[in-house]
């Protein structure tokens, strides 16, 4: 006998309410999920411009000030030094890259295996891209000599007839993370088209003028749904090699160096599982923080995203073990006496805590804690958690390049590394891209609802037997 | 015998006798005032900032006072012939120069990424890390020959090419071959004990060359394969110290 399927109310009360607690079986009708939407969005406290008006002043004067003064002084007023000529100009670069790469993974690669839970919260990771991605272009430039050159690097007609030398791995870098800040912008841009024309049909003044120029005309016709599902799907597919590719090449600028402990074949793969460690933490932090701050959003952010993402946490958590693991045992094994050296200053030389704090974060608490459901749906916890991977995974890179580059095959040069101004501009960084998410959060609707309703509308309870199960049907 | 006016490109080269090394320091001050090097002072200087093309590498042994003393060991920039330095550059400012057959730092080029530092193994590249102004009347003593430089980019021992450039001038407008010992670099004209001994080494017969094939000549760090131009000598007799 054929079972006949078809949508119906779940036969009891208890059952109704266990399916309500997900989001994608809780639907709300349009007009009030966008009107929540905008509500979220125009919603300010005191607070809000509080916060924002400090981190203003942070900015100002830690990122413009700070680096102004060090552009004028010269490196000198930094850290870095002989042999340590990187500092944490560059741990802050690869931390920031490592961060960006979350919104697209977690956008992109979770909608290309149609992941459910992704809906409300790929538009909060891909903002992350961007800013991230700006953060690690600043920090990048700051480590210049003359950053007042830069322009160098880019290959450009000039009367010298020069290019950049495409032999240098810096040369790939500077391409490679121009193509994915580009990509990923239009990724983040293209998913918010039919939100900014939500947007525009529902605000007033200058924030109509502003969502009518990006909405693009959007009127939500099938022929620009078609255009527009046609333009995601090729993006979403076409920017997960240039995330793989982008921190690859980052790995490459340290690999393809000729250094005991850099010149390590793995690096590729083990740069971007850390880099989704940190920044699949990061966006459970980003969750945690709009969740309880923004209106409207526990509706939409809930106990189950963080369960996911604390599985998804756990599992990056245990690649970037195996491959920390490999990379240590192939440089163990291979003998080399500077890399011994090197081994031995990383676990007993006077910053081996540092190497300790890595593998306790990065190791034991996502491995103690986020096998239980409980701490993995407690926004609480999964902030505590995001915020201990993304401190272990900073030093990790601290680990790589000041403590690394502190042990070389000249003895005679071997010299401590003491962080100066750069610690000042780092913070700079971190209050820039906080206060350009907040306010990003109160200019663009930081849910994707026609995402959500989409999911929404694809997913119904059906009897089967007397199983009530939940269904899916294709709608893209 | 070739025309010497259309003679271009030699492979100069230097060797080091560690066993004649007294570790007296005077390279080091004959390289700075040849080549404008500025003093970056007490406290840049002890915190591995000091711009010396060339460093008097010092080791030793043992817990004082059983202290044994290994040879002094002057490093400089061993003008490789496979250089790290070089590839890593985005903007082509180290690169090989064809006539001296030695790497050359561009400074107008250099936009201070540094890469180039962190990937040399003999830890020869020095930085610009502030503008560092000469004291005083220090300043009258610039030599013209050799570009001042500033901050935010990198520099490093050039084999005096101003010098070899010069005596290959020179002999150009005499027209007649250099001969060997000639050109001196900053570092070998004030060398007390001769043990820096620099010329061609696409010159058999000049005394690098034969002092090349010396039974003591070994390379620092021969095993990366960067075909470096120094050679140093050692483990041979020693004068005068460690008994």
């Amino acid at each position: 006998m054929a079972a006949t399927a078809k949508p119906i109310a779940p036969a009891t009360h208890e059952e109704h309410a266990e399916s309500r607690q997900h989001l994608m079986l809780d639907p709300r009708p349009r007009g009030e999920m966008n009107a929540m939407v905008m509500e979220s969005m125009h919603t300010t406290s005191w607070k809000f411009w509080g916060i924002a008006f400090l981190l203003g002043i942070v900015v100002l004067v830690c990122l413009f000030l700070a680096w102004g003064y060090m552009i004028s002084e010269g490196l000198g007023v930094a850290g870095v030094n002989r042999p340590a000529y990187w500092g944490i100009f560059l741990v802050n670069t690869v931390f920031w890259i490592g961060i960006s790469h979350a919104g697209t993974f977690v956008s992109a690669l979770l909608r290309v295996f149609k992941a459910e839970f992704r809906r409300p919260f790929t538009r909060a990771a891909e903002l992350m891209t961007t800013f991230g991605l700006i953060q690690a272009g600043l920090s990048i430039f700051m480590h210049m000599g003359r950053v007042w050159l830069s322009y160098w690097l880019a290959p450009y007609p000039n009367a010298r007839g020069l290019w950049p030398n495409f032999h240098s791995p810096l040369a790939w870098d500077f391409l490679a993370i121009n193509t994915y800040l580009l990509a990923s912008t239009m990724y983040l841009f293209l998913p918010l088209i039919p939100d900014l024309a939500m947007a525009r049909d529902r605000s007033t003044g200058w924030r109509k003028v502003v969502y009518r120029v990006l909405a693009l005309g959007f009127r939500g016709t099938e022929g620009e749904w078609a255009h527009l599902r046609t333009a995601m799907n090729i993006f979403a597919f076409a920017i997960l090699p240039v995330m793989f590719s982008v921190h690859t090449i980052v790995a490459w600028d340290f690999a393809a160096a000729s250094r005991p402990g850099w010149s390590s074949t793995i690096f590729g793969p083990y740069f971007v599982v850390g880099a989704l460690h940190s920044g699949v933490a990061a966006v459970a932090m980003v969750l945690v923080v709009v969740r309880g701050t923004m209106k409207n959003m526990k509706y939409f952010i809930r106990a189950e995203h963080f369960d996911a993402i604390g599985k998804l946490m756990l599992v990056i958590s245990m690649g970037w073990a195996y491959f920390f693991f490999n990379d240590y045992l192939v440089q163990w094994y291979g003998g080399d006496h500077w890399t011994h050296t090197l081994l031995a200053w990383h676990e007993s030389g006077p910053l081996a805590w540092i190497w300790g704090l890595m593998l306790v974060c990065n190791v034991a608490v996502p491995w103690f804690l986020l096998w239980n459901r409980k701490i993995r749906s407690r926004p609480g916890w999964m902030f505590v958690i995001g915020l201990l991977i993304n401190v272990g995974m900073w030093c990790e890179r601290y680990v790589i390049i000041p403590i690394s580059l502190t042990i070389n095959r000249m003895p005679f040069t071997w010299q401590s590394y003491r962080p100066g101004i750069e610690i000042v501009l780092g913070i700079g960084t971190l209050a820039f891209f906080i206060l350009l998410y907040m306010l990003a959060s109160r200019l663009v609707p930081l849910v994707p609802v026609w995402e959500v309703q989409e999911g929404q509308m694809a997913h119904s309870l059906r009897k089967f037997g007397r199983k009530t199960v939940v269904s899916v049907s294709e709608l893209e | 015998m070739s025309n010497p006016l259309e003679e271009v490109g030699h492979k100069w080269g230097m060797v080091i006798d560690q066993d004649l090394c007294t570790g007296c320091q005077a390279c080091v001050t004959a390289c700075a005032m040849e080549n404008n090097i500025a003093f970056v002072g007490e406290q840049d200087a002890a915190y591995g900032r000091s711009l010396q093309w060339i460093r008097v590498e010092r080791f030793w042994e043992g817990e004082f006072p059983e202290v044994k003393s290994t040879p002094f060991q002057p490093v400089l920039c061993q003008q490789c012939g496979q250089a790290p330095c070089e590839p890593v550059c985005p903007v082509y400012a180290s690169v090989h120069s064809e006539n001296q057959q030695i790497n050359i730092q561009v400074y107008n080029r250099c936009v201070g990424t540094r890469y180039c530092a962190n990937n040399c193994p003999y830890q020869a590249r020095v930085f610009n890390w502030r503008d560092y102004r000469e004291p005083g009347p220090l300043d009258n003593a610039l030599n013209p020959d050799v570009t001042v430089r500033r901050r935010g980019i990198m520099e490093k021992c050039t084999f005096c090419v101003q010098r070899i450039v010069q005596g290959e001038d020179t002999a150009r407008a005499e027209g007649r071959q250099m001969a060997d010992g000639e050109v001196v670099p900053a570092c070998a004209q004030a060398c007390p004990t001769e043990a820096i001994v620099f010329g061609r080494l696409d010159d058999p017969d000049s005394l690098v060359s034969r002092l090349k094939r010396d039974g003591r000549a070994v390379q620092l760090l021969e095993e990366l394969g960067t075909q470096p131009s120094v050679t140093y000598l050692k483990g041979g007799s020693s004068y005068g110290r460690n008994g």
